[in-house]
Formats: C-alpha cells, sequence, structure tokens
C-alpha cells in the first residue's frame, strides 16, 4: 500500500498531468481550485481521474469541504 | 394531478397521492450506474409509516421542527413525508454547509429532531459547537456497523409498529423553515406555509404538468427550494417518477438521461454550462462534412422553432442530439443564479427547452418563468399565475426594485420582525432586485440593490456573514461588498465580493497583511472568497449602536473611487 506521502505525490502529478500545468508549480498546500482555475464540477473530474488510478471508489462528497491537495491525499488515503 | 386546491396542508396531499397511484413508481435512487432502489408510492408510504410512528412514539407532535441533512436521496424524502404526515415542520438545511454553520442554524431554527447522514454526522460532532446540540434526537443514515453513534439513532432502525396518526395543518401553518442565507451573521430562517407550497405547485404545473410516466431526474440537493418543489411536491401530487443521482459526476448525469429517458431536470447554471462545454466539444469532433450538416440543421431548427418550441420536430431533425438525452427530454429548468442568454438560447437552438426563471426562497420557488411563447432567451420570463409584480421607484428608463405579491410569499423571517417588515411592505415582497418589465410582460433583471451576490452554483452569498472570516486583521475597520453593491452595474453576471480596509492609524496596508488577508481568504469556501480589497482612509459611518452604515459607506466610496483602478485584486 502507498505511504501517505507517496499517495500525495501521485496525486500531484496526475492533477499537473489531467489539467496541463507544471507539477514543480504545485504544493501539497495549495489550493487547487484556485491553483488549477478550476470549478466545482471540474474537481470532480479530478476525482474520477485518482479513483481510475488507486482503483478505490470516492463518493462525491469526500470533496466536499476540500480544497488543497493534502486533504485530498488523506481522505483518498483513508480509503486505501 | 390531485386538486390541490381542496388541501390544506402538503401532508394530506401527499398522502393521498400515496394512495392514488399506489402501483407508480415514485422514487429510484441511482448511484453511479446501480440503483438502490425502486419504490412505488404504495412501498414509499409503507417506507415512512414506521418512522412517523416511531417519531410520534417519542412525542414528536404538531409544529415539532424536524431539520434534514442530506444529499439528494430517497430517504430524505421518506423522512420529510413521516415528518409532514405527522404535521412537523421541516427545517431542510445545505449539506454543503460548514458543519459549524449547520449547528448554528439547527440552533436558531429550534429543531428538536435532525436527520442526517453518517458521514455528515461525524463532521457534526467533531465540531467545536457541537455541544450546544445535546437535547437534538437525532436520526444517522448509511452508518457502518461498528460507527460509534454517539447516541444518535440509526436511521434504518427507528421504525414502530403501527398505523401513525394523521395530523392535520392549515394552510396558514408554517410547514418549512428555509434558510436563504444568514449563516455567521444574521440568520434568514425564511416561513413557508403550507399554502405557499401548494400555490406554488398549482402554478408551476400549469406550465409544465406532470403525470403518471414522467421521470424527473434530481440532482440538485433536496433542500434547494427549486428541487424540492419540481423534484418532490410537483411529481407525488401527480403520480410522476422521481429519479435521484447521487452523483454530480457529468459521466454519471449524462448516462442517467438516457438509462431512465428523463423528462424534467432541474440544474443551476454551472451545470448547464459543463453540459454546454461537453457538447460544443462533441461538435468539434464531428468530420467537416457532417459538421456543415448539423449545423444546417441547427440552422433550420431555429428557423422552425422562432414563434414557439415544436418537439416533435426538433426531435426529428436533431436525432442524435435528442437521444444524448434520452430522446424524451421536454424540459430543463435552470434558476437559482444567473444563467448566461447564449447558454439558453444554444440549447434551445438545438431544440432543447431550458426553463428559465426566477425567484426566491421568499416567494417560494419560482416567482417568473419563460413561457416559451416566444421564447426569449435574454428575460426571465413572465410571472406565473397567481404572481403580481410591480417596478418600485422606476428610473426614466422604466427600471427598478421588483417587488412580488402572491399567495407564495412567506409568512416572514423566523423571529425576526424588524427585518420580515422591511421585506414585505403591504403584503409585497421586496426583492432587493433591479429590473424592468417590458411591453410583452416579460421581466429583464438588470442588478441588485441589495448588498449581495449570487453564484453560479446557485449560492445566495451576503458580505456580512463572512466578515467573522478576517475578524481580528490588523487594521482599524473593515467591511465586505458585493462590488456591484458599491458601483451599479446593470447587469446580473460577474458578481464578486470585495473588503474595504481602513488601517490603523499611523499604519499602511502593507504586504504582510496582504498576506494575512489572503491565507484567510483561501480557507474560506469558495463561493465566499473575496476577489479584492480596497484601501479606504475615513472613518467607516456607523449607527447609534455602532453597525456600520453599509449604504452610506458604500456611496461615499462610488463617489469618491473608481473600481477599475480602486480594487487592488488578491
Amino acid at each position: 500500500m502507498n505511504t501517505p506521502e507517496q499517495t500525495l505525490d501521485e496525486i500531484l502529478t496526475l492533477a499537473a498531468g489531467h489539467f496541463k500545468v507544471s507539477r514543480e508549480e504545485l504544493r501539497p498546500d495549495d489550493d487547487f481550485f484556485k491553483k488549477l482555475k478550476i470549478d466545482s464540477l471540474q474537481a470532480l473530474e479530478l476525482l474520477t481521474r485518482l479513483e481510475q488510478h488507486f482503483s478505490v471508489e470516492l463518493p462525491d462528497y469526500e470533496m466536499q469541504g476540500v480544497s488543497d491537495f493534502r486533504t485530498l491525499a488523506e481522505r483518498i488515503q483513508a480509503r486505501l | 394531478m390531485l386538486n390541490l386546491q381542496q388541501y390544506d396542508s402538503l401532508g394530506a396531499a401527499l398522502r393521498d397521492a400515496l394512495e392514488r397511484w399506489p402501483d407508480e413508481i415514485c422514487l429510484i435512487e441511482a448511484d453511479r450506474e446501480r440503483e438502490n432502489c425502486r419504490l412505488t408510492y404504495r412501498q414509499f408510504r409503507d417506507a415512512a409509516s414506521p418512522l412517523a410512528k416511531w417519531l410520534q412514539a417519542r412525542g414528536f407532535n404538531a409544529g415539532d421542527c424536524v431539520a434534514i441533512i442530506m444529499t439528494n436521496q430517497s430517504k430524505w424524502l421518506i423522512s420529510a413525508y413521516a415528518i409532514l404526515h405527522g404535521g412537523g415542520v421541516l427545517v431542510p438545511l445545505d449539506y454543503k454547509l460548514s458543519a459549524p454553520e449547520q449547528i448554528e442554524l439547527l440552533a436558531h431554527s429550534k429543531a428538536n429532531v435532525l436527520v442526517t447522514e453518517h458521514h455528515l454526522w461525524r463532521a457534526i460532532r467533531q465540531s467545536d459547537q457541537f455541544q450546544g446540540l445535546q437535547s437534538l434526537t437525532v436520526l444517522v443514515t448509511e452508518a457502518p456497523a461498528q460507527a460509534d453513534l454517539a447516541g444518535a439513532h440509526r436511521w434504518e432502525e427507528s421504525k414502530a409498529d403501527g398505523t401513525p396518526d394523521f395530523i392535520p395543518r392549515g394552510r396558514q401553518d408554517v410547514a418549512c423553515i428555509v434558510y436563504s442565507s444568514g449563516t455567521g451573521g444574521q440568520p434568514k430562517g425564511c416561513m413557508l406555509t403550507h399554502e405557499n407550497y401548494l400555490e406554488q405547485c398549482i402554478s408551476l404545473t400549469q406550465l409544465f404538468p406532470f403525470w403518471p410516466g414522467v421521470r424527473y431526474l434530481s440532482i440538485l440537493p433536496t433542500n434547494h427550494a427549486i428541487d424540492f418543489m419540481v423534484g418532490f411536491i410537483g411529481p407525488f401530487v401527480c403520480g410522476a417518477t422521481v429519479i435521484h443521482l447521487r452523483t454530480l459526476r457529468p459521466e454519471f448525469v449524462r448516462g442517467a438521461f438516457s438509462r431512465y429517458r428523463i423528462t424534467y431536470v432541474s440544474l443551476v447554471p454551472l451545470v448547464l454550462k459543463n453540459l454546454e462545454k461537453g457538447l460544443r466539444l462533441k461538435f468539434d469532433e464531428i468530420p467537416p462534412g457532417r459538421r456543415r450538416m448539423l449545423d444546417r440543421l441547427v440552422a433550420v431548427n431555429r428557423f422552425l422553432t422562432r414563434r414557439r418550441p415544436k418537439l416533435w420536430l426538433s426531435r426529428l431533425l436533431l436525432q442524435q442530439v435528442h437521444e444524448a438525452f434520452g430522446g424524451e427530454l421536454r424540459a430543463i429548468f435552470v434558476g437559482g443564479a444567473f444563467m448566461d442568454p447564449a447558454t439558453i438560447q444554444f440549447f434551445y437552438d438545438l431544440g432543447i427547452q431550458v426553463a428559465n426563471g426566477y425567484g426566491l426562497t421568499e416567494a417560494g420557488t419560482a416567482i417568473t418563468l419563460n413561457d416559451f411563447n416566444p421564447f426569449r432567451a435574454d428575460t426571465v420570463g413572465r410571472p406565473l399565475p397567481g404572481m403580481e409584480i410591480k417596478i418600485v421607484d422606476s428610473d426614466a428608463e422604466g427600471v427598478g426594485q421588483v417587488a412580488v405579491r402572491s399567495k407564495t410569499v412567506m409568512a416572514g423571517y423566523l423571529d425576526d420582525p424588524e427585518l420580515t417588515s422591511e421585506t414585505v411592505v403591504d403584503g409585497w415582497l421586496m426583492t432587493g432586485d433591479l429590473g424592468r418589465i417590458d411591453s410583452t410582460g416579460h421581466l429583464q433583471l438588470l442588478g441588485r440593490v441589495k448588498n449581495m451576490i449570487v453564484t453560479e452554483g446557485g449560492k445566495n452569498v451576503y458580505p456580512e456573514d463572512i466578515e467573522n472570516a478576517f475578524e481580528g486583521l490588523n487594521v482599524k475597520e473593515l467591511c465586505v461588498f458585493a462590488a456591484n453593491f458599491i458601483w451599479r452595474e446593470r447587469s446580473m453576471g460577474g458578481e464578486e465580493l470585495i473588503i474595504v480596509l481602513r488601517a490603523e492609524s499611523g499604519h499602511e496596508i502593507d504586504a504582510g497583511l496582504v498576506q494575512e488577508l489572503d491565507r484567510r481568504n483561501q480557507r474560506l469556501p469558495d463561493s465566499k472568497r473575496i476577489s479584492g480589497y480596497v484601501v479606504w482612509d475615513e472613518d467607516f459611518p456607523r449607527t447609534a449602536s455602532m453597525k456600520i452604515k453599509r449604504p452610506v459607506l458604500a456611496e461615499a466610496i462610488r463617489l469618491r473611487r473608481d473600481r477599475a483602478r480602486s480594487v487592488v485584486k488578491l
């Protein structure tokens, strides 16, 4: 199983790839709405991409109140 | 459809609907591509009765308030019916609010029962403000077998044998307390009566009827006024079917249209725009020859439907587009926020009717709706049957504040007679929105006179409600405004919040302070964030009780500051 650090790193890489930004620009505590310039529906798109990668089902509500990569990684890690 | 004129309460109307169409499917709950449950009207009644009886066995009585904090799912409606059957008052709260915000509204509403989902209950319990909720009876759905519920009851086990008593309510009794805003500031709990809902339902179904066989796709949360009406009350009193989809992800929403051959759906502008974006991308992938053919068909459809919609013709001309929506879609309801006319026109040209309207929680659900007679993308339609609209303090162009009078206007704000008397004047609801009525009776919205914004997701945001997020910032004074409240715009789009900062004497608004401002701003939900700040060099005007005189300050800023040059973007 992934360590929390690996999960976070993979999320940052996937988000960078999906929304076509440089991986180096993304930091764990970044607000992904602002950094990736995305809305809540695009955030759900990212969730779908993460589900595919981690082979886990993530209900929409896991995104509720989450706006930074670190918290998102914690939520995903809890389901791995 | 039931004759709602003959009913005094939602509970009575729903009870009779469950008897009238026992074998029709009333509710399907889908999650992605799975189906969690499918209930006939009889089965729905059989699921709600044991819960109603359980509540009554615990002393639940007429007028007791029950809050529901849930995503859109079958147990929302089952619980709501059990409460209305027992004469209770529903308090539908937004599950997207933070736990402290939910706790604040629970306390304000004086709800003595809460129905919620396990993950939401977990968040509420972890909140520092949780201690204030000890006397609440809590029912939690979908809790894992080993979960510690801290005294809450499992919804699935909250059942009692026997037939629950039906508790009659009068038309003027409160059916729901719906919060139009007010977290962190002054809670605005709109008291909506049974008559408000019954009359709204009569009015809406005259334009967009439901009947057995109609399938309504519910993806908005049911606490949303639109979904409560057209995704619960409306379909149920007509014997139609509601399909709850427990995800908003576009790929599953698209799939649900086809799988359930949806008749109606309600969306907020953000989701409709996303659908438009998806369709435009698909169109761009079509090879040039076929694309030219599609463009011609769209042009033909636009011409042939310029006076009124011809659904059968549009379905014939643009079959593949309509098949992608299930082939039986009659209308998409959109509301809750400003909708770009270009998007509505895009869908209309494809033969898909987007019924855009205008409404306020304080006036039930909808005040105006596009009646497609003819289609007008640039307005929010004509007043619904039973709604009177007038423009107050209009200027030379006929633009002024929109006021509404109808049987759907709320009884008032809970525990706030002062605000009620400011808002409902001689029976007219002062909406705080600017508009004009054109020669054909269509309402055009052109801005706001009230200090608030509405996000694309349909959320009302009142500036004063988020000021506490900036409390303690090292400034002498601060005040948050809707930018359009200061610099009046004849537009409902591009709304944003800004903060006005008055530095401590001898100090400046330096980089460190802006950094702190930005840090706190980032902690707010996306919809509540400010987009910039204005530096102000005078003490704020205040009342005798030291409240900021917001309109006075706004006017002073408007007179002395230019928007483009004075707002520093964050």
